[in-house]
């Protein structure tokens, strides 16, 4: 049975610029250009690259806050206008339904942008939990982009000033070629960066405008893989699950301070007893030498002992390397710590390796 | 010298008794960038359609198998610190073994050029 692609606003466009077209969550979406995944991935490091992530679920939520935050991990108070905050939406096990942005970009409540994957599980469920309470919308009809690496504030001192004035996870309502658009400084490549909701209608215009200024390529989903990767971010459904808390993924720092406080949020006794006993498994960053190590293969100690696996892994074209994710045993959280990666089978020697494998290059101010 | 193609985008040259192996130019491109590669020990027996390599590129792993039956005589070293050869010269310096063929005639079950440029046109 053939399953029938969902097609973002710019898909005409990435058809155009010659992109690889592959399902993804859905959409018929480019998973490189003519340039390639390696070319891709260095021209954002270095210069600044344009992503399509149309896919993604954006939505507005008005109403009783208490309710949204009920299931969420972060503290609602804390984010004030034109802020913006990385969060999690929790299983009642402390397991990850999934990871999402939320943000005031206007007085209009809440702007919340969750992963494609699971956008209708998402917002089925939080329609369900705060029925009665509060408004969630749904905004298909909107395009998103994100102009990612160090030359984007060069793109968007010529093209939007004002948006140049924000510091790392701020947001606002901005006029981008004369068109209304929210924008945040943020992103998922370790780079400074901003991501763009643009009315539909617009986004080609829009798309092509940033794609015309001589910094800027079109960057597809396979290098936008290696960038998170490389800035040891996780890719929902692979490094995060509805099996791994936030304590096994290491992101405690995205539960609020307040919240871890109250024990409130979905899970939160799990998540509790995870962090004083300290025995469960953590996700930690991986080097290797020679073969890159994929998602699935084991880790094992040096006496041959499985210990842990890949859940995500590539070649890093910045780091020049193989990099991968993975969980493993609380005796191997070190960073320095040997191990093996069974390649094929194969043993292959890895080392722990603190994360990002790459230094973030945020634009804090 | 003769060079045979597979379905499955291997190039096969024959000198005499010996064969060498390696991935079509259209591999090469389809895959992108090659970022290592795995090759079998010298001496390993194949069997045609063995998998006896395989071809990491940023995003995926893709298997290489042998286009005949035979014996692997030599593999090439260069790849392991250079695997950008084979993108940047698949059917010369990216070549991947070379195999002692145990039966010639598999050799015309293979494509010739022409149609191997009409496989994947």
């Amino acid at each position: 049975m053939t399953e029938i692609l969902h097609k973002t606003p710019l898909h005409a466009l990435h058809v155009e610029l010659g992109g690889k077209m592959v399902p993804f969550a859905g959409y018929d979406m480019p998973v490189q250009y003519p340039l390639g995944i390696m070319g891709e991935h260095r021209h954002c490091r270095e210069q600044a690259g344009l992503f399509d992530v149309s896919h993604m679920g954006q939505a507005r939520y008005v109403g009783d806050e208490a309710a949204l935050e009920a299931l969420l991990t972060c503290d609602l108070s804390e984010i004030g206008a034109g802020e913006q905050k990385y969060t999690l939406l929790p299983n009642e096990r402390g397991g990850i339904r999934d990871d999402l942005m939320v943000s005031r970009p206007d007085g209009n409540g809440i702007y919340l942008v969750v992963n494609a994957a699971t956008k209708d599980a998402d917002f089925a469920h939080i329609e369900a939990a705060t029925a009665g309470k509060g408004t969630l919308t749904r905004i298909p009809e909107r395009a998103l982009l994100a102009l990612q690496g160090p030359a984007a504030r060069d793109v968007m001192t010529r093209l939007c000033p004002d948006a140049c004035k924000m510091v790392f996870m701020q947001c606002g309502v901005f006029t981008l070629d004369g068109t209304e658009v929210l924008i945040s400084r943020s992103g998922y490549t370790g780079e400074d960066g901003f991501e763009i909701s643009i009315p539909e209608a617009e986004a080609e215009r829009i798309a092509r405008l940033l794609l015309a200024q001589d910094e800027v390529e079109a960057i597809g989903l396979g290098a936008r893989d290696s960038l998170r990767l490389e800035a040891g971010l996780c890719l929902y459904g692979h490094d995060m699950d509805e099996n791994r808390t936030a304590v096994e993924a290491s992101l405690i720092w995205a539960l609020g301070k307040t919240r871890r406080e109250r024990g409130d949020f979905p899970g939160a006794d799990v998540v509790a007893r995870q962090i004083e006993e300290k025995t469960c498994q953590k996700r930690v960053g991986l080097t290797l030498a020679g073969a890159p190590a994929r998602e699935g293969a084991e880790i094992a100690d040096k006496s041959g002992k499985v210990i842990g696996v890949v859940t995500s892994g590539g070649f890093g074209p910045t780091v020049n390397g193989p990099v991968a994710m993975g969980y493993v045993d609380r005796d191997f959280f070190q960073p320095g710590t040997e191990v093996d990666i069974l390649v094929r089978g194969k043993p292959r020697a890895a080392t722990i390796t603190k994360l990002p494998f790459v230094p973030a290059n945020f634009y804090r101010g | 010298m003769t060079t045979r193609y597979t379905e499955d985008h291997e190039w096969i040259t024959v000198d005499g008794d010996i064969a060498t192996v390696g991935i079509t130019a259209f591999a090469a491109g389809q895959l992108g960038d090659v970022v290592f590669v795995e090759l079998p020990e010298v001496g390993r027996s194949l069997t045609k359609g063995d998998e006896f390599a395989v071809v990491e590129s940023v995003k995926a792993a893709s298997e290489v198998y042998a286009p005949v039956d035979g014996e692997i005589t030599a593999i090439n070293d260069a790849l392991e610190g250079e695997p950008a050869k084979v993108n940047e010269d698949p059917s010369g310096d990216g070549w991947f073994v070379k195999i002692k063929l145990a039966d010639a005639s598999q050799l015309d079950g293979l494509m010739d050029e022409a149609a191997y440029n009409a496989h994947i046109a």
